[in-house]
């Protein structure tokens, strides 16, 4: 497994339960990438009928299968989320999308305006109505992160952090032999992408087009506070925006309470590489769309903010699964903003690939080698 | 309402930068150089941008001048000889009669209460973002060609059981409160850490009417007197450590060197301190341990650069001798952001003369005019004094041994030394932001500032080392902003000058 | 002898003394000391507790760095003591936790 992050150590986890030897090696350290840098959503409320809500609510039982034994140590929430519409043709809109969502088994319930602040009482008044998505969850990502490779660990992995992977070996028959390290060579007749937003050096390194690209976001962090908001909260166009292709700057309020006390308040989208600059803008807008969703907010201090660069993949869908272009390279990023929702499903479907079953989803929308390469090198 | 600089109804017409005086709120033109903190380095600084031209803003959190070091009574306390209190007085007034006249004359401008959270580097220079106070009016954009970094340092701390109970202070923060608010946090105070900063420390606390039992210093005292060319170079420490030796002497203060604070006790406030002797390493030594009453304590380790603005833009940094993490800079004191300088501590502690010097060569360099001679010497004889004292008072590492499972290392999210440990041994972290992420050592109030050494030291690596650290703490925000100043937005830019 | 004290080193003679609130009982200021000084001269170390371990805190730092000294100033949460002067009439309240319980639900 090269990635320590959260989908990385679930792989390591699932592999590891299913009788693998495995090694985690990272760069960095563990949760050092896009990870860290995650709010920890579990949602199934912001995906629209696809490959990509069938990966969700496969992960959302198996979270829940997680917290049994890990709950606590990496802050399970099963708080349900709500999304809001600010006006009728937005609640409309949400109507039509849950209806789909509905159809395939996403639990949504519709919260007209004026009962949305039963639900949320800090809500600003006058909305004009939303959803409540019992289904979506909430995890500390560090800590989810950690933790599975602690379990992992115990099943016998080994984890090994601070190492950079500069080469995939190939046999003369092309098929996996395993990594070279900057430090040493582990061989493996399996290797499993899970670099996240880096998953598309790896991949060039066996020898692979796989166009994997970063998608800035910030966060907000306020001061430790109370619960005052109960359910991860989030205005519809969110969801537009998470789907969407736009290059440009794209916020919209998405906010939740942590059991340590501060409140997260994202989410912002752009294109700009790993440039890591502060925007000023980002932070006026976060801010402001939160104040207005929460008037409440605009009264609290913001600690800090910090910044995360989501790997994407042009269609929005992650890459799972072996790659029919290298025997034993099997990807497992690309999954944008959802890595900490997705990991377990991630995880258990490529030990499954792994060990030779059939894995419970089908892998066909998420193979690696969907993207032509453009140009020739 | 109130006009305020970030009102944009209340810029003026584009006005003739000779005349008008520039600390005409209605007016915030581009700025020739801003100075962040008004200290030895940042006075020092503006006074001789001024002097050499340039239109210079000075800022700082505070709502005077002086930085830490220049702290002194306020106005309303009459204190007449503010001097008792303070080495080369004369030094601050001196530079804040410069400034007053160059304010006066239009050719700079302080700005009090302006503490900058965010450093944005624009088309032409630079923004500085700036809270003033919990308002949302309360926020303002200073933009400025350039910008001099002088905000100084804060007191690097090592925890010890026991030692967030009140009474137990910084020993800065006890001169801090001493020097402007004439006010002791007890009558029986142990100074204890180490670094020169204690000697001035128990040096104003006896003199201010405090009994002071011990001073308890970690090293040797006065390791680096074993290099007397580099002293001899610096003639004004001596006389200033021995000023200090004197008070101590004729007050009758113990001074144990090699020992350090290794438990406070009491339950509401400290009512005394176990002191133990050290190894070479700081290890403490099991059965010397000897208890002395007291009702307050000053610690501190020496102190830590405060360089969060500049490091978020990237600007490259070093590990000094003392462990610390300061800016890089070259011999005209440029980091390595275009545009932006800077002086004093935050290059590497070094001492009030040290930034003096250090601020007026800056602004020669931002000026583009050459320095006298014997500034650029004294600025090396200083620096290389300064890497002295840094690597005689290093922190050993064998600190840790006077810790225990439930001692609380960051103070601000209350998390004890075992989580820490936890998350090292078995959850994988082995650098102080892994730690951080698994155990929310540093993500409270003070973002880490309190902590950040003992966490580094606890996770095994340093920041900046070559261990895999990830290089200085990056802070976006250099101190909490008011949501509702973050959502109002920076000021529109000024008319074109 | 006098004692010594930090007033008669400097030769300070301040303009008359005020009084702050502070949990409800009266407390000398001088003109110019912050809320912080203006505690630790009447005896005061502590005027907050935690959030976690409820355990007595108040000024550290005294430099606003480490923002150990908040407390609830006229109303306000959070507020740095050893920065904010203590003016007539302001109005101090021992902190507990975050401050923030009203806006709980």
């Amino acid at each position: 497994m090269v990635g320590a992050g959260v989908v990385g150590a679930a792989c390591a986890y699932y592999a590891a339960r299913a009788g693998l030897a495995v090694a985690v090696v990272d760069r960095g350290p563990v949760a050092g990438g896009t990870t860290g840098a995650g709010e920890g959503n579990l949602l199934v409320s912001d995906k629209e009928p696809g490959p990509e809500l069938d990966l969700a609510l496969l992960s959302t039982r198996l979270w829940r299968e997680l917290a049994e034994d890990l709950g606590e140590a990496v802050e399970y929430e099963p708080k349900g989320g709500v999304v809001v519409a600010s006006t009728a043709a937005g609640h409309e809109a949400l109507r039509a999308f849950a209806a789909g969502q509905r159809a395939v088994g996403v639990i949504a319930e519709e919260v007209p305006g004026e009962r949305l602040r039963e639900l949320e009482p800090h809500l600003a008044p006058g909305l004009a109505g939303g959803f409540h998505y019992p289904q979506d969850a909430q995890v500390q990502p560090a800590l989810a992160a950690a933790h599975l490779l602690r379990a992992a660990r115990r099943m016998g992995a080994e984890l090994i952090t601070g190492e950079t992977v500069t080469a995939v070996d190939l046999g003369p028959d092309g098929a996996v032999r395993g990594v070279r390290t900057d430090r040493r060579r582990l061989a493996a007749p399996a290797v499993v992408n899970a670099a996240g937003t880096w998953g598309g050096e790896l991949a060039a390194l066996a020898g692979v087009h796989l166009p994997v690209m970063p998608r800035r976001g910030f966060v907000l962090v306020t001061e430790p506070l109370p619960r005052v908001v109960r359910h991860k909260v989030y205005a519809a166009d969110y969801v537009a925006n998470v789907a969407s292709g736009s290059a440009g700057l794209e916020t919209s309020a998405v906010i939740e309470g942590t059991p340590g006390g501060p409140v997260l308040i994202g989410a912002s989208r752009e294109r700009v590489g790993f440039d890591r600059t502060l925007s000023q803008e980002v932070l006026r807008r976060l801010a402001g769309q939160a104040a207005e969703l929460f008037p409440v907010l605009a009264d609290v201090t913001v600690l800090r903010a910090y910044r995360g660069f989501r790997p994407y993949l042009p269609d929005h869908l992650p890459a799972i699964g072996a790659d029919p272009r290298v025997p034993g390279l099997h990807h497992a990023c690309g999954h944008e903003g959802a890595g900490i929702g997705l990991a377990p499903a991630t995880g258990l479907l490529i030990a499954e690939q792994l060990t030779g079953k059939q894995p419970e989803l089908d892998l066909g929308p998420f193979r690696a080698d969907r993207f032509p390469v453009v140009g020739t090198a | 309402m109130p006009t305020s600089p970030s009102d944009p109804s209340s810029f003026g017409p584009p006005a003739d930068a000779s005349s008008g005086p520039l600390a005409d709120p209605l007016f915030d033109p581009l700025f020739d150089l801003a100075v962040i903190g008004a200290g030895p380095a940042g006075l020092a600084a503006a006074v001789t941008a001024a002097d050499l031209g340039l239109r210079c803003v000075l800022l700082d959190g505070g709502q005077g001048t002086g930085g830490q070091y220049y702290r002194h009574p306020a106005p309303g306390l009459g204190a007449a000889r503010p001097d008792r209190l303070h080495h080369h007085w004369s030094a601050y007034t001196g530079l804040a009669d410069r400034l007053a006249a160059h304010e006066r004359a239009g050719r700079a401008a302080f700005r009090g209460g302006h503490q900058v959270w965010a450093l944005e580097r624009t088309g032409d220079g630079f923004a500085a973002h700036v809270t003033r106070g919990p308002e949302s009016t309360d926020r303002a954009t200073v933009r400025s060609r350039s910008v001099l970094l002088a905000t100084g340092a804060y007191e690097r701390q090592l925890p010890f059981p026991g030692w967030t109970l009140p009474g137990v202070v910084t020993a800065g923060g006890a001169q801090a409160m001493l020097k402007a608010g004439l006010v002791l946090p007890g009558r029986r105070i142990v100074v204890a850490g180490s670094g020169p900063l204690l000697l001035a420390a128990a040096s104003s606390l006896v003199t201010a009417g405090a009994e002071v039992p011990a001073v308890v210093e970690a090293t040797a005292y006065l390791g680096y007197a074993r290099r007397p060319g580099v002293l001899a170079g610096v003639p004004g420490k001596l006389v200033e450590g021995a000023g200090h030796g004197g008070a101590l002497l004729r007050h009758g203060v113990r001074l144990r060197p090699r020992s350090a604070v290794v438990e406070a006790h009491g339950t509401d406030r400290v009512t005394g301190v176990t002191v133990a002797r050290l190894d070479a390493r700081w290890r403490p030594l099991p059965g010397t341990e000897r208890r002395i009453d007291c009702d307050a304590l000053a610690v501190g380790h020496g102190l830590l650069p405060q360089i969060d603005l500049a490091t978020e833009l990237g600007a490259r940094t070093r590990t000094g001798p003392d462990g610390a993490v300061a800016l890089a800079v070259d011999a005209r004191l440029r980091t390595s952001v275009p545009g932006l300088w800077s002086a004093g501590e935050t290059n590497g502690v070094g001492g009030a003369d040290l930034a003096l010097a250090e601020g007026e060569l800056a602004a020669y360099a931002v000026a583009g005019a050459l320095p006298e001679a014997g500034t650029l010497r004294r600025r090396s004889r200083l620096r290389a004094f300064a890497e002295l004292m840094a690597a005689a008072h290093r922190p050993g590492p064998g600190w840790t041994g006077w810790l225990r499972p439930d001692t609380d290392v960051c103070r601000c999210e209350e998390v004890p030394v075992a989580a820490i440990r936890e998350a090292v041994d078995d959850l994988g972290a082995g650098d102080p932001r892994t730690v951080k992420l698994l155990t929310r050592a540093g993500m409270g109030w003070c973002q880490g500032r309190m902590c950040g050494p003992a966490v580094a030291c606890l996770a095994g690596s340093a920041p900046g080392s070559a261990s895999g650290g990830p290089g200085p703490d990056r802070r976006p925000l250099g101190c909490p902003v008011p949501l509702s100043q973050l959502a109002a937005g920076p000021s529109p830019e000024s008319p074109a000058s | 002898m006098r004692r010594r004290t930090p007033a008669g080193l400097v030769e300070a003679e301040p303009g008359p003394a005020h009084h702050i609130e502070f949990d409800g009982r009266p407390v000398p200021a001088l003109p110019g000391q912050t809320i912080a000084a203006a505690l630790w001269a009447d005896g005061v170390l502590a005027w907050r507790t935690t959030r976690v371990g409820g355990k007595p805190r108040g000024a550290f730092c005294g430099i606003g760095s480490c923002f150990d000294c908040l407390a609830t100033v006229d109303g306000r949460p959070n507020q740095r003591t050893c920065l904010l002067p203590a003016e007539p009439g302001t109005t101090v309240t021992t902190q507990e936790g975050h401050g923030r319980a009203d806006l709980a639900v």
